[in-house]
């Protein structure tokens, strides 16, 4: 059994961990009601984007426009989203775990363009190549960078360096529940039903200025960059959200070890209050 | 005059917020294609935003607001705008914007080697655009 020191020194330890773990609680409950408020003010731009560009090819079907081809020979852009600081539970690793699952990005076929440097060492150390780390927008992403990012991947494309883009961010569902997710951009491909949907409120014959080819030409850069924003909003949401669980249970472990501990050195302390009088019993009758 | 009729609905959202929404007699706005003005009944059509003011016609007087870059979506009884940026003349930095433009003027004439000779129009126009509203 442990000396009654040991038992004593460990507590504190925990205790003054735990104390910790209760702040980091605290911070991310704060930034999650911020983040999430966020997120939520930038729906209504999202929803109407994906609607636009849904029904915008249910009319346009026959256009073949480089952004809605499948082209061969170039490597998969694969957009990473993940955070910069650890201790949020599996919320990086899911990340990391979604792309390396995925059968058709492996290391050899693709390009990663990572926002977050937790989710980056983990692809890296895998053999994953990076090929731009913007790491640092993270902190505050506004849509500037989303669309600094996005030119970068939209040049690349354009120049048949990469022919398809993906994007891996986690999906904010609710304050608990968070999905990694794995979407591809580019080439743009909405199933059928999703068109058949966002038809048939509006069977209207809608026209292009300057011309369809050019429009599209013009909004599908803004659909990726939107999405884009939307997904790093959501993840800075998501971190937020994990973190929060992550170190609440981790603070309520904490309190389950110091009730255990506290048992076993009011034990140990008794034990040796008994063992004393036992002691000074047997040295009296000894003497007597 | 058929009050009710000749009304449509304007919605101007930024990827941060819904920025304007409410019921206009018109609405003008610069696009790709040159400066237009929306009635009722327009036919539908989706155009490509260039920067410039948006005036809207409401019932109670105008209102103006400067717009960068985004697309719109025209139906016949509601219109649109998808803008990335949106500000009211009262959110303008007009120093800023000033700056901006000389910024944007001391590059453009420079003409250094690899210049985005695009990019520093396209922040001439918003500096300018600005600076119109307010002023």
């Amino acid at each position: 059994m442990a000396s009654m020191r040991d038992i004593k020194r460990r507590r504190t330890s925990i205790s003054s961990t735990q104390q910790i773990t209760k702040a980091m609680k605290l911070v991310s409950t704060v930034k999650l009601q911020k983040a999430k408020q966020h997120a939520e003010s930038t729906t209504p731009y999202f929803n109407y984007m994906y609607n636009t560009i849904c029904s915008m090819l249910a009319k346009t079907k026959n256009i073949n426009h480089p952004y809605l081809m499948q082209r061969d020979g170039g490597k998969k852009g694969v957009i990473v989203i993940s955070s910069n600081r650890g201790l949020a539970g599996g919320y990086n690793s899911n990340v990391v775990k979604l792309i390396r699952d995925f059968d058709e990005i492996t290391p050899e076929n693709s390009q990663l363009y990572c926002i977050g440097r937790k989710g980056m060492e983990g692809l890296t150390h895998r053999g994953y190549q990076v090929a731009v780390d913007e790491s640092d927008v993270m902190e505050a992403p506004t849509y500037d960078d989303a669309s600094r990012i996005c030119k970068q991947l939209l040049d690349a494309y354009a120049a048949g360096e990469i022919t398809e883009i993906y994007l891996a961010y986690t999906h904010f569902k609710n304050t608990v529940v968070h999905e990694p997710k794995l979407l591809k951009l580019l080439p743009v491909e909405i199933s059928e039903e999703e068109i058949a949907e966002s038809g048939e409120g509006s069977n209207v014959l809608m026209n292009f200025e300057p011309n369809p080819e050019e429009a599209i030409g013009m909004i599908i850069p803004k659909y990726v960059t939107s999405l884009v924003y939307g997904a790093l909003i959501e993840a800075v949401a998501s971190e937020n959200g994990a973190r929060m669980q992550a170190m609440d249970s981790a603070t309520s472990n904490a309190e389950e070890m110091i009730e255990n501990l506290t048992l076993s050195y009011n034990r140990a302390r008794q034990g040796s209050i008994t063992q004393e009088l036992t002691e000074i019993i047997a040295g009296a009758e000894a003497i007597s | 005059m058929a009050e009710a009729s000749n009304k449509f609905v304007v919605e101007i959202i930024t990827p941060d917020r819904v920025f304007y929404k409410g019921d206009a007699s018109m609405i003008e706005f610069n696009t790709t294609e040159g400066e237009i003005g929306v009635y009722k009944n327009h036919v539908p059509t989706t155009v490509v935003l260039a920067p410039g003011v948006v005036t809207i016609h409401e019932e109670d007087g105008e209102k103006k607001a400067a717009v960068h870059a985004g697309f719109s979506e025209i139906l016949n009884d509601k219109v649109t705008l998808l803008a990335e940026v949106a500000e009211w003349p009262e959110e303008i930095d007009v120093a800023r914007a000033k700056a901006a433009e000389e910024r944007a003027q001391k590059r453009l004439s420079a003409k250094e080697e690899g210049l985005d000779v695009l990019r520093a129009e396209l922040a001439l126009k918003r500096a300018l655009v600005r600076q119109t509203i307010v002023g």
